[in-house]
């Protein structure tokens, strides 16, 4: 039944291109980059229990170095890209080192200070980033020559990333290492008196989340072809988070419930509303009055309250 | 003459300016079970968390079947083969109790970096967990959550967890605090059952229970090591009666 389920919502994705409009094709591309984004983030969040706001690091940096590389350096398309994910890798390996020094609230300040440098160096180094007019002149990944220019064909590169990206972070949270993870954010202490090393364990998991955060990037990058220094804003990495948070954090499905709800509310209800911000707002009051642990596992919850009710 | 399971010298922490640990010495020989006495305050769970790497000490050292581990971290001293239960209950309350001895026989594992395999899928380690589970009789409700067990049975687990890890040394801290009297007989009954080949040192309050179970007898107090020998002779030692008999 379940399974029924999946792959017949798995077919309506892959078949979206043939009746939606351009605008909803689009739109969802925008939808698959922010979950991926939430998912990362919620490696960290829901299953490490490390809140960090400085996720948009990793997104906006593998972004910036896909564009100058690109268009600065006068690399392959694809010489960048593997670049990009590489460097952006580096930099997780010697945040995670940092800011693992501490958890809970001093974990989060540390990763907004980096994500803030980073923010600040995009505006200011001006050389290099062009500042706050951004980086334009982006073209697209081709991968093994197929051209991304449609909107229709960048989706669908963007749905099968996001399906690599969901079953290897979905592998990733199932594993024994995952079940490590969780062992730490539950009981540090008795896991590191067990013989399992908490830091390392954590450091692993950063790393991993910085992977794919930029993973997302390099996405943004390709479909926007053009990056400006609020991609690394403190605004972004809070929308990460609300997503992973709304949704349901240390769940699989909750991230991408959330993402794809902020997502959409902020790219269609703007069209109407010029107040959406206010809408964001009363739809997360919504959120915590009726299932405070996210969409996902309040649903759950509620649905099967029913159940035993008949 | 091979080394003692557990050599401490001068140990001392202070929080502070409180001392908690002052110049403690002890010795444990291998294979030995030792019961540490001492009225609250007395510095038992902090000399504790100072021989698990919990608590770095301010001075001394601490010495592991021969070898320095006092600046060594919690988990590094698991894998030379410390275990600990702990007077506060300390396990995973939203999973099962197969989930919470394979974290412990994880610990000690490769597969610990198996970030690909469930460990649903590690039927080895399942039917170890099993068995673990078995000796201290849980093995019938492996697939109940720690929070729907009673206060009794969360203690059993707490020594299930350590002795699936099969230590050389292991710490109980107050395995029968809050128990029943028939609890106590069951907790008695399964520390009885541990090999000699794991060295054993207990923190307990409960003199009835625990005296029989050990060869000799350490008393602390104020965080300094106030008597130190034979069962019996600590037991018959005035300050015994004075400080910790209330005689």
């Amino acid at each position: 039944m379940t399974r029924l389920v999946l792959v017949l919502a798995l077919a309506a994705l892959v078949a979206l291109p043939a009746y939606a409009g351009e605008f909803y094709v689009n739109l969802a591309s925008q939808v698959l980059i922010a979950v991926i984004v939430a998912m990362s983030l919620n490696l960290l969040v829901g299953y490490g229990g490390l809140t960090s706001l400085g996720h948009a690091s990793f997104v906006g940096f593998a972004a910036y170095v896909y564009a100058w590389l690109a268009t600065r350096l006068g690399l392959g398309n694809g010489a960048a890209a593997v670049s990009a994910l590489m460097a952006t890798t580096g930099l997780a390996c010697v945040f995670g080192a940092v800011a693992l020094r501490a958890t809970g609230l001093a974990f989060l300040m540390i990763t907004l200070a980096f994500s803030q440098i980073l923010w600040g160096l995009a505006y200011r180094w001006v050389s290099v980033t062009n500042g706050d007019n951004g980086l334009s002149g982006i073209t697209r990944l081709a991968p093994f020559g197929v051209s991304l220019d449609s909107a229709a064909d960048f989706y669908w590169m963007a749905l099968a990333v996001s399906l690599v990206a969901f079953l290897s972070i979905a592998a990733f949270a199932n594993s024994a290492f995952g079940a490590t993870l969780r062992g730490v954010r539950d009981e540090p202490r008795r896991m590191a008196a067990l013989g399992h090393n908490i830091r390392l364990i954590r450091w692993i998991t950063f790393v991993y989340a910085g992977f794919w955060g930029a993973v997302a990037g390099l996405l943004y990058v390709n479909y926007h072809k053009y990056i400006h220094p609020s991609s690394l804003s403190i605004a972004n990495s809070a929308e990460g988070l609300l997503g992973v948070i709304a949704g349901g954090s240390g769940t699989l499905g909750g991230p991408i419930a959330g993402a794809a709800l902020i997502t959409i509310l902020k790219n269609y209800s703007s069209a109407y509303i010029e107040r959406w911000n206010m809408l964001l707002g009363f739809v997360f009051l919504a959120i915590v009055l009726v299932v405070p642990e996210g969409i996902v596992p309040g649903l759950r919850r509620l649905l099967a309250r029913k159940g035993d009710g008949k | 003459m091979t080394a003692p399971a557990l050599d401490i010298q001068n140990l001392s922490k202070k929080f502070g300016g409180l001392p908690a640990t002052r110049h403690v010495t002890l010795r444990v020989e291998v294979g030995e079970r030792r019961l540490i006495l001492g009225p609250n305050g007395a510095g038992k769970t902090t000399l504790f968390n100072q021989i698990t790497g919990d608590i770095a000490p301010t001075s001394g050292s601490i010495r592991l079947f021969g070898l320095e581990i006092t600046g060594l971290p919690p988990s590094r001293r698991a894998h030379l083969g410390i275990a600990r239960t702990y007077q506060i209950i300390t396990l995973f309350q939203k999973d099962t109790l197969e989930h919470n001895v394979m974290l412990a026989l994880l610990g000690l594992s490769r597969r610990r970096y198996d970030m690909v395999r469930p460990l649903a899928s590690m039927p080895q380690m399942r039917e170890r967990a099993q068995r673990a589970l078995a000796r201290v009789a849980l093995d019938h409700v492996a697939q109940r959550k720690v929070s729907d067990l009673s206060y009794g049975e969360k203690r059993r687990l707490e020594i299930a967890l350590a002795l699936a890890q099969e230590p050389k040394l292991l710490l109980l801290d107050e395995p029968m605090a809050g128990l029943s009297t028939e609890e106590r007989t069951t907790i008695r009954n399964l520390i009885a059952a541990i090999p000699r080949t794991t060295t054993l040192v207990m923190i307990e309050h409960d003199m009835d229970s625990a005296l029989s179970l050990v060869d000799k007898v350490t008393l602390l107090h104020y965080g300094q090591v106030l008597v130190d020998g034979d069962r019996e002779t600590v037991v018959a030692d005035p300050q015994t009666r004075e400080v910790y008999l209330g005689l």
